[in-house]
């Protein structure tokens, strides 16, 4: 697969070219190109063969060759194009709260004030919180209808409270996975920022610049590389964003919150029908091409600007 | 008070109020987790803390089992990635080739693919081996996906060994071994170490494995906090005492290793 993270790193790696005489230190990178070949090609292999023949556990006397038959069925499965609409969505906004809060958060905590050392700290929290351990303290602690906090700050306010989950679920879910997504964006971008020249910065000030220009043609020139790297990173993570579905929502009401990877979950391991559930990780696959694709396309010139530097 | 002065104590009020805002959720559980169930469902702050939910955490007969699961899987394929990862990073930071850079692109795609897309096979080739909800098997698991980051962030630490310092030890007649142990080591031990935290930390937190591929025997802590999804979430002060458990020693070892995180999980991009 061709990705993004290639061209960013490319530009990262600084190794020295070698006159190449075969030498048995080599051997010790073996190990691991030999494990990471196998993990990637055994599964994808097996997951695609599934997907052109009839296998499903509860039923082990079908089986045989169907063609695209599992694509078939799973394109006219109601729960699809939903499932598709919902990852994508997901991750469009995931990544957009991110990396603006994430962005803004980051100049904030560049400027001294009292006690930032802590507040950082606090700020980048919710990254280390297991997925699990995070959607369930949304769900039942803060989005609660009844004894939620965000129920009784509404009732204090004389407002009706929310069933969030049940009545907006998609955005409850894209709240919790934000909630442990722009801790991320705010530590790489903050990282990036504190690399900035404070003589850059403050020639543009001399010259008359103010703080929303300075932000705007020299800070956020400086932050393009590393939020090339944010956004590619998360997107690799959210593409398989699960564990916050699965312990709130369980991808409903309905579809409202299947995701691709939820869908392919359902239908193979509770359901047992795996050619089907393969045919979906093999659409998961080309969607993750797809988005990388573009992905790459977008980024392509902002790096290229970032690294002739 | 001068404006600029002014200024700064704004941007700071606002900094912490953001801070605030953000960590509220974890304040919040570790405040609940010391109070009685009756107690955590009044919003105040105010109460006489109990350690009362904690000891019926600890007394549900299995959760040290979890615990320990967590504990085993997470050093176990901490130690196994660098087993295996440090070595390739050593002859590729200090014997490179022109396939070298390739090479570690190479490594760095494989975490493109998306989890779900070999959900299926190593589903049923965990089941066909016996490693379905085993200790063993999410070990093998984590491993692997942590192989790449572990290969990238050793090799990077690696090549921030001054190469002239090895030449040196070389020409005074240093053998590859004291080369290794007296030189190499120690200034990369703060690099690996580093490296060790972060994989500890991914996979400690994995969810997406360890529930498809665990329920009892060999599920660590993330499948056990999923299991207080219903109606045991609503026993709020039990669940924030199983969670706080769960999270804290995780969120003390990435607050210690938060300036080298941002290098392992930007695979280097980012220093």
């Amino acid at each position: 697969m061709s990705t993004p993270s290639a061209q960013v790193a490319n530009a990262a790696l600084p190794v020295r070219p070698n006159t190449s005489k075969f030498k048995p230190v080599r051997l010790l990178q073996t190990p691991s190109v030999f494990l990471l070949l196998l993990w990637m090609i055994v599964p994808l292999a097996m997951t695609l063969y599934f997907s052109v023949i009839r296998y499903n556990l509860m039923m082990p006397d079908v089986t045989g060759f169907v063609g695209l038959d599992n694509y078939a069925f799973l394109f006219n499965d109601p729960a699809f194009w939903p499932s598709i609409l919902n990852t994508l969505l997901l991750i469009g906004s995931v990544l957009v709260i991110s990396v603006v809060t994430g962005t803004l958060l980051a100049v904030l905590f560049d400027q001294p004030f009292f006690g930032r050392g802590i507040a950082r700290l606090l700020v980048i929290g919710p990254f280390f919180v297991m997925p699990t351990v995070a959607a369930l303290i949304w769900k039942n602690m803060i989005l609660h209808p009844v004894y939620g906090l965000l129920a009784w700050a509404m009732r204090l306010a004389g407002l009706e409270p929310i069933d969030w989950l049940a009545e907006y679920p998609m955005l409850s879910v894209i709240m919790i996975v934000a909630w442990q997504w722009i801790p991320f964006a705010f530590l790489i971008l903050l990282t990036a920022l504190q690399s900035l020249d404070l003589e850059q910065k403050e020639a543009a000030q001399l010259d008359g610049a103010g703080p929303i220009r300075v932000f705007w043609y020299v800070v956020l020139p400086h932050l393009k590389r590393a939020i090339t790297v944010v956004i590619m990173i998360e997107t690799i993570f959210l593409l398989s964003i699960f564990a916050e579905i699965f312990t709130t929502t369980a991808g409903g009401p309905g579809t409202a919150t299947t995701n691709l990877a939820y869908l392919v979950y359902s239908i193979g391991l509770q359901q047992f029908d795996i050619g089907i559930a393969s045919a979906g990780g093999i659409i998961a696959v080309v969607l993750a091409n797809i988005v990388s694709f573009f992905l790459v396309r977008m980024m392509a010139k902002n790096l290229k600007g970032a690294n002739e530097k | 008070m001068s404006a600029k002065n002014k200024n700064r104590l704004w941007l700071g009020l606002v900094a912490w109020a953001c801070a605030i805002v953000l960590f509220f959720p974890i304040f919040w559980v570790a405040i609940t987790a010391f109070k009685t169930e009756h107690q955590a469902y009044v919003p105040t702050l105010i109460f006489w803390p109990t350690l009362e939910s904690f000891h019926e955490v600890m007394a549900r007969s299995n959760y040290m089992n979890f615990v320990g699961n967590s504990l085993i899987v997470s050093l176990g394929s901490t130690i196994l990635s660098l087993l295996i990862a440090v070595p390739a990073a050593y002859s590729m930071a200090f014997f490179p080739t022109a396939r070298t850079q390739k090479l570690l692109l190479w490594m760095l795609s494989t975490k493109m693919m998306p989890a779900v897309g070999v959900l299926i096979p190593i589903y049923l080739l965990a089941k066909n081996t016996g490693l379905l909800d085993t200790v063993t098997g999410l070990t093998i698991i984590y491993t692997l996906i942590n192989l790449p980051i572990a290969v990238w962030m050793a090799f990077t630490y690696f090549n921030d060994v001054p190469k002239e310092i090895l030449e040196a030890a070389r020409i005074d007649g240093a053998n590859a071994w004291q080369e290794m142990v007296y030189l190499l080591l120690p200034t990369s031990m703060p690099g690996l170490v580093s490296t060790a935290l972060l994989l500890i930390i991914l996979s400690w937190n994995e969810a997406f494995w360890s529930i498809n591929l665990t329920s009892v025997n060999g599920a660590p802590l993330t499948v056990f906090i999923a299991s207080y999804s219903n109606p045991e979430g609503l026993f709020w002060a039990k669940l924030s005492a199983a969670s706080l458990l769960a999270i804290a020693p995780i969120m003390v070892l990435g607050w210690l290793a938060q300036k080298q995180l941002v290098r392992g999980l930007t695979f280097g991009a980012v220093k």
